[in-house]
């Protein structure tokens, strides 16, 4: 196993809704390695989706510190958070989040614009199978075509963090399993750090290791011997 | 409370920042609007109630003497309902501590009980009684500006001799509205109306059971022309000078002229104010309400019928409307108070009853109800025409193009930011287009309310600089010999002296007859120029008559045909005289002929009747003192002062009027701006959102948004610099009157004035919508769909 460079120790989070607290992490311990693929499952409300956007830099914690390699994010303020999810993170949302007015080479193209060493945008939707829509609009495309051009759009940046909530969540089966193998592809060809967010447990498969969350805390962690491929699973 | 109710003031709450903008518009415009328009009927009702209560004449006649008998004879002219002779004279004014000499206009009254016509006002102090001291009552704009008051004692020269006046009381007269020399600016500093006994006055000028001014009101259906001629022909033979209506008497001419200039700023700006902010009601809140596209289907979905939801907006309309109403009706009441404050100073009228109309009121409230109720509804039929479950989703994702630069081939080096911006604009063009129109009018309402200043400056400047070069003008009570302007120019002081001729005139032409003076100048007259429309000097030709270029317009004449010339002095000569050239005169409408011809054409020798000096400043109170002592001297204007009066009260009631314009207009561009701003953001902010995620800063977002905020307001300003021009060319031309033209010269400072006023107003929305995106929910963003 490689070097952990996601670190959190004590990792917490309460949010104060009226006059309850909601705690969402508590004291989540956790590391993550170089080029690992790790899956988080869970309920809605387990805490998952709040552990990925302290990691990704949307969020900080209540208490206790979560660092990428030697920046501490949890002490990080709002230009340094910007800073981190613009040299080190690829984001892929749920709902693909494309700029709708601009074409798929342009979205791709927007972030080499603030990234320190891009690829060349016809690279990176060469690595997602989109070279031949490059002068589409968002609104021309298929939703699995449009993931992929935000998973281009992530990597297009050579990111060494992958963040991926719920990608396949508004997509069908066929479609998913397309977006998931561009992702599986980006982390054992790119060598990203991949971290999944998913209620589906059958992607889990695909991981390194799957972290359960439950009630804001990590309840079990399970290791792949192998890692399945997309095309192998089925839901 | 109906739940529905809840949220209608909840979402009144959470919009407050476009609450607060939208309705500061309309309290803006209904402000401007009952406030100006309420000052302007206010005047209009001061001067009705004014020239009615107090018998204002409508024809008046100047005479050198005319006995008293004559006036049973004028009585029985048909179409006198009344007439009343006096005395009337101009004199000299000494002040103590006043070095310059000060003009004071006499005029004879029956002590006890007064004017029969043009009936005086006391305003403080009581009627004058006669005594041993000769008592007087003073026009109150000289009395305020000399701080003169009853119990105070001043000096006239009563043809001749020092007469001590005691002032008994301040009197306004409908006579006197705005005292002025001979139609030039009023200068309250340096001329004042002095009314005293009538035998005393007549004694002193030799008119003892005479007349020399006679005031006639006319019955209502007589035929003015008919009256004149009648009353001229009686009084010829005594030195009539022409009898006149009340559109060729002085005050009258400058009170009209003013309130003429306050009707066409005053009515005109405020309505178009009224319309713009209508305007953009509708505009901003269609488009607040078509960002709740989903809470309406929410509602309809729940059960809520369409007319419920018609009538939810409908309130929220209302109240926003309700509440800028409200708020303009402070303003304008604050306004109103305040300009009808100003004009009371200037115009001296017994009362100004300014007053909130309710039907300007109505006006206001019912024009920006009925623009946001049509905006409202046009933006909820769109959403309910819908089935709930269409309208719960969001509207189809927007299409878009290459933007129309990118169309004409690869343009790489466009860069993203800008090709978003472009894209966004193009897609939505009326929207793009109605924001600049929006920032457009702000800049043209900006332009076209400071302009004035700039036309005033320009009046000055070409009057004053270019072709009134004098800096005094001596008047003598009768005409003299040309050697008295000789003892003039070697008096103390006086750098150069040029001696003029004026004379009043009729000058006939087919059927066009006016009525004015004709000045004679010497060839080689430097001090007062005729100038042509660049402002060239024009040579005096040896023969003929030059005539104010709006003169000869009227009289439909030009150079080559002959006009008919009646002297009102001396023998009252006919002549055909040949029209030699045109003036360019923007304050009067005046003939001007060589000073010989003219005494030729009189049969005098070589008289003049004033002198136009230059001054040397540092013996200009040495000069003073000996022009007092001249006994033949009526009168001595200071054009410094004048102007001065000038600046200080017409120019500054145009100044403070609009100023505040100008900051109404500033919250029309923060009320556009703002909105777009808020709208756009509120349906970006899930794009923005989303770059914020991928690792872009605050600024670069606000970048995306505020670009194309900054094209729009670009834009408008661009629009709104050609627009201003328009709207000021058309005020000026609406202001036009007969005596006065406004030219269209607007200074670079204007441009820059409008540009950056909407600039600021631009920028301070930006800042708070700048706000509003770094307060981006970034986690949100994530688990949602557009």
């Amino acid at each position: 196993m490689g070097q952990a460079v996601l670190i959190a120790r004590g990792l917490t989070k309460d949010y104060i809704m009226g006059e309850v607290v909601v705690h969402a992490l508590a004291a989540v311990d956790l590391d993550i390695y170089a080029a690992e693929f790790v899956v988080l499952l869970g309920p809605s409300g387990s805490g998952k989706s709040t552990l990925l956007n302290i990691l990704g830099g949307l969020d900080t914690p209540t208490r206790g510190s979560a660092c990428w390699r030697d920046h501490d994010l949890s002490r990080a303020n709002e230009s340094e958070l910007t800073r981190y999810r613009r040299d080190h993170v690829g984001f892929v949302f749920q709902f693909y989040n494309l700029i709708p007015s601009l074409t798929v080479l342009e979205n791709v193209a927007l972030v080499t614009e603030i990234a320190r060493n891009p690829m060349p945008p016809e690279e990176a939707l060469k690595w997602v199978g989109l070279s031949a829509r490059l002068d589409h609009f968002p609104a021309q495309l298929s939703g699995g075509e449009q993931q992929r051009v935000a998973i281009a759009r992530a990597i297009v940046k050579r990111p060494e963090l992958l963040l991926c909530d719920e990608p396949t969540g508004a997509l069908d089966h066929e479609t998913g399993r397309l977006v998931l193998e561009a992702i599986a592809r980006v982390n054992a060809e790119l060598g990203t750090t991949t971290v999944v967010i998913t209620h589906n447990a059958v992607i889990g498969r695909m991981a390194d290791r799957v972290l359960y969350l439950m009630d804001g805390r990590i309840h079990r962690v399970e290791r792949n011997s192998t890692r399945a491929k997309p095309v192998e699973l089925s839901w | 409370m109906s739940m529905l109710h809840r949220k209608l003031y909840r979402d009144l709450w959470s919009m407050k920042g476009q609450v607060l903008t939208i309705g500061l518009v309309i309290a803006s415009a209904t402000g401007g609007f009952i406030g100006s328009l309420g000052t302007f009927h206010a005047l209009q009702q001061a001067r009705a109630a004014f020239y009615g209560h107090y018998r204002f004449a409508n024809i008046f006649v100047e005479v050198k003497r005319a006995p008293q008998s004559l006036l049973q004879q004028a009585a029985r002219i048909s179409g006198v309902v009344d007439l009343e002779a006096n005395v009337v004279a101009s004199s000299q004014l000494l002040l103590p501590g006043v070095p310059e000499p000060l003009i004071a206009r006499l005029v004879g009254v029956r002590t006890g009980v007064g004017p029969r016509l043009n009936r005086l006002h006391i305003r403080r102090g009581r009627m004058i009684e006669s005594g041993a001291v000769l008592e007087t009552l003073v026009d109150e704009g000289f009395a305020s500006a000399r701080h003169l008051g009853p119990g105070d004692d001043v000096t006239v020269l009563l043809n001749g001799n020092r007469q001590r006046l005691r002032i008994v009381g301040i009197g306004l007269s409908p006579e006197y509205i705005n005292p002025s020399i001979g139609g030039a600016f009023p200068d309250p500093k340096g001329f004042g109306v002095f009314w005293i006994d009538e035998e005393r006055l007549a004694d002193s000028f030799d008119l003892k059971d005479a007349f020399n001014h006679l005031s006639v009101i006319a019955a209502p259906l007589a035929s003015e022309p008919q009256l004149l001629n009648e009353l001229d022909a009686l009084l010829h033979p005594y030195g009539g000078r022409g009898a006149y209506g009340r559109r060729d008497q002085t005050s009258d001419r400058i009170v009209s002229q003013e309130m003429n200039q306050q009707r066409v700023l005053g009515t005109v700006m405020p309505s178009l104010f009224v319309w713009v902010a209508a305007f953009l009601l509708n505009v901003v809140l269609g488009r607040q309400i078509a960002t709740q596209r989903e809470q309406i289907a929410a509602l309809k979905a729940l059960g809520y019928g369409n007319g419920a939801i018609v009538r939810y907006y409908l309130e929220f309309v209302a109240i926003v409307v309700a509440c800028g109403v409200g708020v303009g009706i402070a303003i304008g009441a604050w306004f109103g108070s305040y300009m009808t404050g100003l004009y009371t100073e200037f115009f001296h009228f017994p009362a100004v009853p300014f007053r909130i109309e309710p039907e300007l009121v109505g006006i206001a409230a019912g024009v920006c109800t009925g623009a946001g109720f049509g905006g409202a509804l046009f933006a909820i039929y769109k959403v309910v025409k819908l089935s709930p479950a269409q309208a719960m989703h969001p509207p189809a994702p927007p299409r878009y193009r290459r933007s129309l630069i990118e169309r004409f081939g690869k343009v790489r080096w466009i860069p993203t930011a800008a090709r978003m911006i472009l894209r966004n604009l193009e897609r939505r063009p009326l929207r793009s287009g109605l924001a600049a129109v929006g920032v457009g009018a702000a800049v043209a309402l900006i332009i076209a309310g400071t302009f004035w200043w700039d036309a005033i400056n320009y009046m000055i400047d070409v009057q004053f600089n270019a072709a009134d070069r004098s800096d005094a003008v001596i008047t003598f009570i009768e005409p003299r010999s040309r050697t008295v302007g000789f003892d003039i120019g070697r008096l103390p002081g006086v750098i150069r002296s040029e001696p003029y001729r004026a004379v009043a005139v009729k000058l006939q032409s087919a059927q066009h007859l006016y009525r004015t003076a004709l000045i004679g100048l010497g060839a080689q007259s430097r001090l007062h120029r005729m100038l042509d429309v660049h402002q060239k000097a024009l040579d005096m030709p040896k023969e003929g008559l030059m005539l104010s270029d709006r003169l000869a317009e009227r009289l439909g004449v030009y150079p080559g045909d002959s006009v008919q010339i009646e002297m009102l002095e001396g023998a009252r000569v006919h002549r055909d005289v040949r029209v030699a050239g045109v003036v360019h005169d923007l304050f009067s409408m005046m003939g001007y002929m060589d000073i010989r011809a003219l005494n030729r054409l009189m049969g005098e020798a070589d008289s003049i009747s004033a002198v136009n000096i230059r001054l040397d400043r540092t013996h200009q109170n040495e000069l003073f003192a000996r022009i007092k002592a001249i006994p033949a001297v009526a009168t001595v204007s200071i054009k410094e002062n004048s102007l001065a009066s000038f600046r200080e009260t017409s120019a500054r009631n145009v100044l403070v009027f609009t100023s505040i314009f100008t900051l109404f207009a500033a919250t029309i561009a923060v009320g556009v701006v703002y909105n777009s701003a808020r709208v756009s953001l509120a349906e970006r902010a899930w794009e923005l959102a989303s770059l914020r995620v991928l690792g872009f800063s605050r600024g670069e977002v606000s970048t995306f948004l505020l670009g194309e905020l900054a094209i729009e307001v670009s834009m408008g300003i661009i629009a709104g610099l050609w627009l201003g021009g328009r709207l000021a060319a058309l005020l000026a031309d609406m202001m036009h009157s007969e005596t006065f033209r406004i030219p269209i010269v607007i200074a670079p400072r204007t441009y820059v004035i409008a540009v950056l006023t909407t600039l600021a107003s631009g920028a301070m929305s930006a800042l708070i919508v700048r706000q509003r995106i770094d307060r981006l929910d970034l986690v949100g963003v994530l688990k949602m769909r557009e």
